[in-house]
């Protein structure tokens, strides 16, 4: 499995109230969600983000919130994997659970800017930066997680038990 | 090598006689909860599982507490699926309006917690019940949909902080304040992942009511879960309010820990946290005027019967300064009750505050005391991030019940002793 896109880039800790506002959560949709998706950090994000981007950002991105609908607005946009430095616990285990990939790579996040094309393969874990020509090697998931994001999700996951 | 009682704890629900940080593990759960604004993502979920049934009917609760009484159509189509599946499902354990609470106030008031117990909730503060020494941990909602139909949970052992408490807090010194300065001092990702273990004999002088709070906002540090020894004071409370056995872990004297942090409480001062992340935290006296335009006492962190009497101290014969909304929330139909008939609802009507019927409304900028472009709130909520009670330019500043009452009083960020 393999992600292409461009880069939107973000700092320290993007919390899920900037991901998805609360005054949305009224809305279980996704694709409802993913119109006022990073609404309250980049106002700019849902008018240019193309399905396969790449949204890269630096440590504790997802913190705050439990609420699945951050991982959710951010699939539903389109965008093919999140980036970061580390992420916030609850948001890793809801981005797994939902089939929304992630990958944990401090290098790439440091190196990588807004607007680069970056290829990402999930298999080897292996972050290549097309714009700068440079490759960072990513964190690969331990074999339990890869079983849930290779079932599609905890869902799909634990019917296939 | 030995374990820490969270590691004991999840140990024991896995069927295992050890476990190591880091090792992956599934859980067998006490506690599956949920709120209005999760539960309707979870039960989505549900739809999708071949078996559709709860794993224990007891053993699932659902709270309406965000957004309710139901502040817009949507949010009535979202209580309405909850409060349909509870009634499918016969849970006996659904709160709506008339008996509801906020969750992590009404879970331990209503028994449905004790120490030992491994919870999950989909709600980032399920974290607060670890001040009864059980294990408790935020997920999200298809996490909430494997609980409930499996009574299971899968988790990464985590490893562990320890922060030893010493000493007596001041007078006007409360859990809040302990927690914002542990915050300020290890950061919003210092315990990410991990647990955080408070022990030392200063928990002695820390009410319950404090150890929730503290516990509650755990995961504004990263953490997985907080949680205190059992000691006498948490064994009243349990044998108070819950009819269920409760089973002590320990933490063993070999545990290892990442780190260790001792805090003296009687060093503490009343700390406020500034825009926008919960780590920018200031002692009172340490900054210069800062006007407010709203005071918000309230919230899972700090809307229990002891932050009301707090509040209720400073406001008495005083009044809410000119320009300033003051909005108190008890957390609970009993916190509420208890506080009418201690006088305390009377005191804050006197003071020029409004009451509220508990929700969860202000504190994530849903409804109840929205903030417009520029405002500025003194808040005993947890969290400052940008927007989050409004505005994407108001700013939230957080502290504890005596700081956000004396606030009120004088329009600007102020310590309570100031008023003495």
């Amino acid at each position: 499995m393999k992600a292409n896109g461009s880069v939107f880039k973000y700092g320290d800790n993007v919390d899920t109230d900037v991901i998805i506002p609360a005054r949305y959560l009224n809305a279980t949709e996704g694709a409802e969600l993913a119109k006022h998706c990073m609404e309250d950090i980049d106002r700019d994000f849902v008018g240019k983000v193309r399905p396969g981007d790449i949204i890269v950002a630096k440590k504790n991105f997802g913190c705050g919130s439990s609420r699945e609908h951050a991982p959710l607005a951010i699939k539903c946009a389109g965008v093919s994997c999140v980036i970061a430095e580390t992420f916030a616990r609850i948001f890793y285990r809801n981005a797994i659970n939902i089939g929304l990939p992630i990958i944990e790579c401090r290098e790439a996040s440091e190196r990588i800017d807004g607007g680069d094309q970056v290829e990402i393969d999930f298999d080897s874990g292996v972050i290549t930066n097309v714009t700068k020509g440079e490759s960072y090697q990513g964190q690969a998931f331990p074999p339990f997680m890869q079983g849930i994001i290779s079932a599609g999700g905890l869902v799909s996951y634990i019917n296939a038990k | 090598m030995g374990m820490t009682m969270t590691q004991k704890i999840l140990a024991a629900h896995a069927g295992l006689d050890e476990v190591k940080a880091g090792q992956l593990i599934e859980a067998d759960l006490d506690l599956v909860l949920g709120n209005d604004i999760t539960s309707p993502v979870a039960i989505n979920e549900m739809k999708k599982m071949k078996n559709q049934t709860v794993f224990d009917k007891d053993k699932v609760a659902l709270i309406m507490d965000h957004f309710i009484p139901n502040k817009d159509i949507k949010s009535a189509e979202n209580c309405k699926c909850c409060r349909e599946f509870a009634m499918r499902h016969g849970l006996t354990n659904y709160f709506d309006v008339g008996e509801m609470g906020i969750e992590h106030a009404l879970v331990p008031e209503k028994g449905l917690v004790v120490a030992g117990d491994a919870v999950i909730g989909a709600d980032s503060h399920t974290c607060t019940y670890g001040a009864l020494g059980a294990f408790s941990t935020g997920v999200g909602s298809t996490d909430m949909a494997a609980g409930m139909v499996t009574g299971k949970a899968w988790f990464k052992v985590p490893s562990a902080l320890e922060f030893v408490l010493t000493g007596k807090p001041g007078r006007w010194v409360s859990g809040k304040d302990v927690i914002l300065h542990i915050i300020g001092m290890i950061g919003v990702d210092g315990a990410l992942y991990k647990s955080m273990e408070f022990t030392g004999d200063g928990v002695k002088n820390l009410s319950m009511d404090d150890r929730f709070t503290i516990c509650n906002m755990a995961i504004e540090a990263g953490g997985k879960n907080g949680i205190f020894p059992v000691d006498d004071a948490a064994v009243e409370y349990m044998k108070e309010h819950s009819a269920r056995p409760y089973q002590v872990y320990e933490a063993d004297a070999d545990a290892q820990y990442d780190a260790v942090y001792t805090i003296d409480l009687s060093a503490l001062k009343p700390t406020v946290s500034f825009p926008h992340l919960p780590e920018n935290t200031k002692e009172i006296g340490t900054f210069g005027e800062i006007k407010v335009d709203q005071a918000v006492i309230g919230s899972c962190t700090n809307g229990r019967i002891s932050d009301l009497r707090a509040a209720a101290e400073i406001l008495k014969g005083r009044k809410v300064a000119k320009g300033v909304r003051c909005i108190v929330i008890p957390a609970t139909q009993d916190i509420y009750l208890q506080a009418l008939r201690e006088g305390l609802i009377e005191t804050f009507i006197e003071a020029g505050a409004v009451v509220s019927t508990p929700t969860c409304g202000p504190c994530l900028g849903g409804y109840m005391g929205i903030l417009a472009a520029g405002e500025r709130c003194i808040s005993t909520t947890n969290r400052n991030f940008v927007g989050r009670m409004g505005h994407v330019d108001s700013e939230v500043y957080l502290a504890s019940p005596a700081v956000a009452a004396a606030s009120a009083v004088t329009g600007r960020i102020s310590c309570p002793c100031e008023l003495e």
